[in-house]
C-alpha cells in the first residue's frame, strides 16, 4: 500500500497532438472529479485547424483542470502537473509550470524528428533542462500497446489509446473513481467491440501501472468540497445557455426559433438546441449570419421566441437586422460568443472586444440591453435574463459569452423548476378597430405585440420611422425626435437589479470592478488579496446596458476603482463617460482569461498607491 | 380548398391547407388598407397591387392569417397598402425573415415581395437558398430592370450597354435571368407574368398560391421614369403576339398569328428552338410539361428570350410536387415529441452525470 498525502487543490494540465484526444481525455477527469464531490473549474484550449500538422507547437491541444476541497473559482494560474503527450505540447507549456512541477511525458514521442518538429535542439529529458521539475519519463505509447495486445488492433490503433492510459494513471494518482469512465468508453464504442475493449484495457492498465509502479511513490487525496445542498453535474457555459433558452422558452410558454449559422465558438449552442426537438424547439442552419438572425426576427414576429447564437463576426453581418429589431420593437435574443478579433482573430481563444459594438455597433440611434454571464453555470440564468428582458420589453438583447465561458465547465447545482422566473407576456388581444400598433404600455413602454393570426390587428410595421402609436411611415421631424427618445427611454427604464458589492468590512477603499467572464479570476485575486490582509471590494456587472441604478453611486464610495477588462478599456470607457468617474483600467488580449494571481499583483499595487 | 382552382400548374393544391379560411365573403376593400399609394403616377405597381387586391377575396383565406413581407426598393412598399398583416423589412432580407415566420406558423399564408435589385444582387444569396429549401412562400419579383428607388442605376437584370447614372458609358456585366437562376436553385415552382396583363397574372397566382412549397413569380414591371418601355414589345398590340410565348401544361408550345405562327420545338444541338409552324409537323411541337422532374426543358425555355428580347415565354415554366421545408421542420418536432414524449425541463436539466450533496 503506497503513501497517501492530502491536498487541498491540484490544477493539472493534459496536454498533446490535436488528435491525441487531449479535450476527451480531460472532460473525463472532469466527470470523475465532479462526481467523487470536488469543487472544479476547467479550461480547454485547442488550435482552430481540426487537425494541425502532427507533433508542432501549432498543433498543440491542452485541458486545464482545477479541482479542490473548497470552492474555487478558476481553472487555476500555474498546473501542478503537466502531462505531455509529445515534445511539442512540453515545450508550449513549460513556460507556465512552476518549479517543482510533475511532469509526465511520453518518451515514445520523443525522437530525434518529433523534437526537430517541437524546435528542440537537444532532448530535454537528457539535457538537464528539467531538473528543477519532477518528471516521470515513461513510455506511454508502449505500455499501451503492450496492453492491449490481445485485441487485435494494428499497431496504430492500439498506440492511439494513450490517452485512456494516461487517464488511468492520472485517476490512480487522484484517487479518481472510474467506473463511470468504464461505462462512458462502454457507450462511446458500442460500435467497435474491439476499440472499446482496448480503451477500456488501456484505461485499467494505467491505474495499475500507478499502483505498481516505483516511479510514483505517493498518490494524493483532495478530499470533497463542502458544496450547498443539492443534485449537482458538471456543464459548459455553451450547453448551460442553450438549456437556459430551453428554460425561457418553457417559462414563456413560447416556442423557441433558432436560426444560426455555423462559428467558433458558438456552434455548440446550435447543435444542443438542434438535439432537443421534443421540446418543440425549431433550430434552423441558415444560409448565412444575415439569414440566421433575420429568419429568428420573422419567428419572433409570428409569437415565438426568437434566437440567434453567433460570435462577433457574425454580430457584425447581422448588426442591420437587429436595428431593424429595435425599430419594430420586437423580441429578439441575440448570443455573442465573443472570441479574439478583430476580424477572423483567433477564433478559438477568448477576449471581451465586442462590448462597445454590443451596445453601439448599429446605425442611427439603436440603444438595446446587453446582458453578460460571468460563469460557465451563469450561462443558463443570463440566457433566461436576457430572454426576460426581450419579451417584456419588446427588443433585441444582446447576451455576451465568450469562449473561455464556452467551453470551460464547472459543477452546476441544478435549480427546481419552481425556482426559476415567469416570464410568460400576453399577446395583444383582437379588437375591432382602432388598433395602435406602436401604443406603449405606460411602465414598460413597450409596444403591443400583435401577432399574425390575430383578428382586427391586421398593421404594417418596417425600418422606415413609424408615427408614434399609428405606427404608420412618418418624416415629421418632431415625430422622429419623440421616436427616438421613446426607444432610449424604454432601453433606459429596464428593471435591473442593483449592482451588490461584495466588501466585508465595509472599509474597502479600492473597488474591483468586472463584467462577464473575468467574474472567477477577479473574485479569487480579491480573495488573495484578503488572505494578505489587503482591503477591496468587489463587484460584478450582469447588466451592461442599463447599468444598474446605483452603479454611480457605488463607483462614487471608493477612492478608486479598478476595471480589468480582457479588452483595451472598453467597459472603463462608458464608466468614464457615463459616471466621469477616474477608472483605472487593467488590460490584457492575450487570447487567454487573467490568472487569480496577476490580478492579485495589480490590486495590491492599486491598494497601495 | 375547392375554391382553389387546380389545373394547369398546380400538382398539389396543398400550398393553403392549414391557413384557415375566412367565413364571410370578401371583396376587394377587405384589402385595401388606409395608406395612401405612393408610387410615380404610371408605374407598373399600380396594376400588380390592384391585381392582388382583387385576387386575394378569391383565396377566402382570413385576413389575419395573410403576412405580406419585402425589402427595399419601389416595390418594397407593397405591404403598407394591403390591409394584412406586414413586415417592410431591410435590403434583400425578406426571404430569411419570411422563412422564419413561415417555419414556425404553418397556418400563415406569407408572401415575399421583392424587386430584382432586392432579390437578384444584395438578396441574393436569400433568394436562392429559401427557393432550395422549398419554404412555403410566395415570392413576387417585380423586374422592372433597373434602380428605381435610388434614382436610376442599372440593376442585375438590365441588359449590357445599359446607359445609366452609374454607368455613363454602359454597364458590362451579363444579367441575370430570373428564371434560369430560379430553375437553377431547385426551385419547385418558377413561373413569369407581366404587370398590363391582370388576368394572366391572377392565374399565375392562383397556382403559385396551390402550390406548397416556394412559388417564385417575376413579374415584368414598367419604371415610366427610369426604365420606361422595357417591356413594350410584350404590350404593343403590333409585336405581342408574335413574341410571347404562352406557357400552358399539357398543351404544345405555339405562338404567333398567321404568316408568322411559330412553335418550339427540342434543338438537335439540345437546348429549345423556335421554327416556322408551317415547317414542321404537329409532332415535333414541344407540348409543355410543368410536371417534369428533369427541370432542364424548363431551364432551355428560359434561355428563349436570352440575349435578345425576341421569344418570351411567360406563364409557369414549372411546377413540381416536393415536401416543404416548413412543413419536414414541423415533422422532426412532432417526431422527436412522438418517440421522446414532450420535453421534460426537469429530465434535461438532469440528464447526464449528477451527484447529491447534503
Amino acid at each position: 500500500m503506497k503513501q497517501v498525502q492530502q491536498l487541498d487543490r491540484v490544477i493539472i494540465r493534459f496536454a498533446g497532438d490535436s488528435g491525441d484526444g487531449i479535450q476527451l481525455t480531460g472532460g473525463r477527469f472532469a466527470s470523475e472529479t465532479a462526481r467523487f464531490g470536488n469543487d472544479l473549474a476547467t479550461f480547454p484550449d485547442f488550435p482552430a485547424e481540426i487537425r494541425a500538422p502532427a507533433g508542432t507547437l501549432p498543433g498543440v491541444s491542452s485541458f486545464q483542470l482545477h479541482f479542490a476541497d473548497h470552492d474555487i473559482l478558476t481553472p487555476g494560474d500555474a498546473p501542478d502537473v503537466l502531462v505531455a503527450l509529445n515534445p511539442a505540447a512540453l515545450r508550449a507549456n513549460l513556460t507556465e509550470l512552476p518549479r517543482g512541477a510533475r511532469i509526465i511525458v511520453d518518451t515514445f514521442e520523443f525522437t530525434t524528428r518529433n523534437l526537430a518538429k517541437a524546435g528542440y535542439p537537444a532532448n530535454p529529458l537528457e539535457d538537464g533542462s528539467l531538473d528543477g521539475y519532477a518528471v516521470h519519463a515513461l513510455d506511454l505509447t508502449s505500455l499501451t500497446v503492450g496492453a492491449v495486445q490481445a485485441y487485435g488492433l494494428s499497431r496504430k490503433d492500439a498506440a492511439r489509446a494513450k490517452n485512456m492510459f494516461a487517464l488511468g494513471l492520472l485517476s490512480w494518482l487522484f484517487g479518481r473513481p472510474v467506473t463511470a469512465t468504464v461505462e462512458f468508453l462502454e457507450r462511446k464504442f458500442a460500435s467497435r467491440i474491439d476499440v472499446r475493449d482496448a480503451n477500456i484495457a488501456a484505461f485499467r492498465a494505467g491505474w495499475n501501472f500507478g499502483e505498481t509502479t516505483e516511479d510514483f511513490a505517493v498518490s494524493y487525496q483532495v478530499r470533497t468540497a463542502p458544496l450547498p445542498a443539492g443534485r449537482y453535474r458538471n456543464i459548459s457555459g455553451n450547453v448551460a445557455l442553450a438549456y437556459g433558452l430551453i428554460a425561457a422558452s418553457r417559462r414563456s410558454g413560447l416556442p423557441l426559433f433558432l436560426g444560426a449559422y455555423p462559428i467558433t465558438p458558438a456552434s455548440d449552442i446550435l447543435h444542443e438546441l438542434s438535439r432537443h426537438k421534443s421540446f418543440g424547439v425549431r433550430t434552423f442552419q441558415a444560409e448565412d449570419e444575415i439569414a440566421g438572425v433575420g429568419a429568428s426576427l420573422g419567428a419572433s414576429y409570428g409569437g415565438a421566441l426568437g434566437v440567434t447564437v453567433t460570435s462577433g463576426p457574425g454580430v457584425a453581418l447581422k448588426a442591420e437586422t437587429i436595428g431593424l429589431g429595435v425599430a419594430v420593437e420586437l423580441p429578439l435574443v441575440v448570443v455573442d460568443v465573443q472570441r479574439a478579433g478583430p476580424s477572423t482573430g483567433m477564433p478559438t481563444k477568448t477576449e471581451q472586444a465586442d462590448l462597445l459594438m454590443a451596445l453601439f455597433g448599429r446605425n442611427g440611434e439603436s440603444p438595446l440591453p446587453v446582458v453578460a454571464a460571468k460563469s460557465p453555470s451563469d450561462c443558463f440564468d443570463a440566457a433566461l435574463e436576457a430572454a426576460r428582458i426581450a419579451l417584456k420589453y419588446r427588443t433585441p438583447v444582446l447576451l455576451l459569452s465568450d469562449g473561455y465561458l464556452a467551453n470551460g465547465s464547472e459543477p452546476w447545482r441544478i435549480p427546481h423548476i419552481n425556482e426559476l422566473p415567469d416570464i410568460s407576456v400576453e399577446f395583444a388581444a383582437p379588437q375591432v378597430d382602432d388598433f395602435l400598433p406602436f401604443s406603449r404600455d405606460p411602465d414598460t413602454l413597450a409596444r403591443p405585440w400583435a401577432v399574425p393570426g390575430t383578428p382586427g390587428l391586421e398593421h404594417r410595421i418596417g425600418g422606415i420611422e413609424k408615427a408614434d402609436g399609428t405606427g404608420n411611415i412618418s418624416y415629421d421631424p418632431d415625430n422622429h425626435e419623440r421616436m427616438v427618445r421613446l426607444r432610449q427611454a424604454k432601453i433606459d427604464g429596464i428593471d435591473v437589479p442593483d449592482l451588490a458589492v461584495d466588501d466585508p468590512d465595509g472599509d474597502a477603499r479600492v473597488l474591483v470592478l468586472g463584467w462577464g467572464s473575468t467574474y472567477g479570476p477577479i473574485a479569487a485575486a480579491v480573495r488573495r488579496v484578503r488572505k494578505a490582509g489587503g482591503k477591496v471590494a468587489q463587484a460584478h456587472l450582469r447588466h451592461l446596458n442599463p447599468f444598474p441604478a446605483n452603479t454611480g453611486d457605488v463607483l462614487r464610495a471608493y477612492d478608486r476603482v479598478l476595471v480589468p477588462e480582457l479588452n483595451l478599456g472598453q467597459l472603463a470607457l462608458l464608466l468614464r463617460g457615463r459616471y466621469l468617474v477616474d477608472a483605472i483600467s487593467y488590460n490584457r488580449v492575450r487570447g487567454l482569461p487573467f490568472k487569480a494571481e496577476e490580478l492579485a499583483t495589480v490590486i495590491e499595487e492599486v491598494i497601495a498607491s | 380548398m375547392t375554391e382553389i382552382h387546380n389545373g394547369n400548374g398546380s400538382l398539389n393544391g396543398k400550398g393553403l391547407a392549414l391557413v384557415p379560411r375566412a367565413e364571410g365573403k370578401q371583396t376587394l376593400k377587405d384589402f385595401k388598407s388606409d395608406q395612401e399609394v405612393r408610387w410615380c403616377p404610371g408605374c407598373g405597381d399600380y396594376a400588380i397591387l390592384a391585381a392582388v387586391q382583387s385576387f386575394l377575396p378569391e383565396l377566402g383565406l382570413k385576413r389575419e392569417n395573410i403576412v405580406f413581407v419585402s425589402g427595399i426598393g419601389c416595390s418594397s412598399r407593397f405591404p403598407y397598402y394591403l390591409n394584412t398583416y406586414g413586415i417592410h423589412s431591410i435590403h434583400g432580407r425578406a426571404p430569411a425573415i419570411a422563412t422564419g415566420l413561415a417555419a414556425s406558423r404553418p397556418d400563415l399564408s406569407v408572401w415575399v415581395i421583392t424587386g430584382d435589385g432586392d432579390s437578384l444582387s444584395i438578396g441574393g444569396n436569400h433568394l436562392i437558398h429559401a427557393l432550395r429549401r422549398n419554404v412555403n412562400l410566395n415570392i413576387l419579383l417585380f423586374n422592372n430592370r433597373i434602380y428605381g428607388l435610388t434614382k436610376g442605376q442599372y440593376s442585375p437584370t438590365s441588359e449590357v450597354g445599359k446607359i445609366t447614372k452609374s454607368t455613363p458609358m454602359g454597364s458590362l456585366d451579363k444579367p441575370f435571368n430570373p428564371i434560369s437562376l430560379a430553375l437553377g436553385s431547385e426551385a419547385s415552382f418558377v413561373a413569369r407574368t407581366i404587370d398590363s396583363d391582370r388576368k394572366h397574372l391572377q392565374g399565375v397566382l392562383r397556382e403559385a398560391t396551390a402550390h406548397q412549397g416556394a412559388s417564385l413569380v417575376e413579374i415584368y414591371q414598367n419604371c415610366n421614369i427610369f426604365n420606361d418601355n422595357a417591356f413594350e414589345a410584350l404590350k404593343d398590340p403590333a409585336t405581342r403576339d408574335d413574341i410571347t410565348v404562352k406557357l400552358e401544361h399539357g398543351q404544345p408550345i405555339v405562338f404567333g398569328t398567321g404568316d408568322n405562327e411559330k412553335a418550339v420545338r427540342l434543338s438537335p444541338t439540345g437546348g429549345v428552338e423556335v421554327v416556322r409552324r408551317a415547317d414542321i409537323a404537329d409532332s415535333e411541337i414541344l407540348v409543355h410539361d410543368a410536371h417534369n422532374p428533369d427541370p432542364s426543358v424548363a431551364f432551355a425555355l428560359s434561355r428563349l428570350d436570352d440575349p435578345a428580347f425576341e421569344h418570351v415565354p411567360i406563364g409557369i415554366f414549372r411546377s413540381v410536387d416536393r415536401p416543404a421545408y416548413d412543413q419536414l421542420l414541423n415533422e422532426q418536432v412532432d417526431t422527436a415529441i412522438a418517440t421522446k414524449g414532450p420535453g421534460s425541463l426537469a429530465g434535461l436539466l438532469h440528464s447526464g452525470d449528477t451527484w447529491q450533496i447534503n
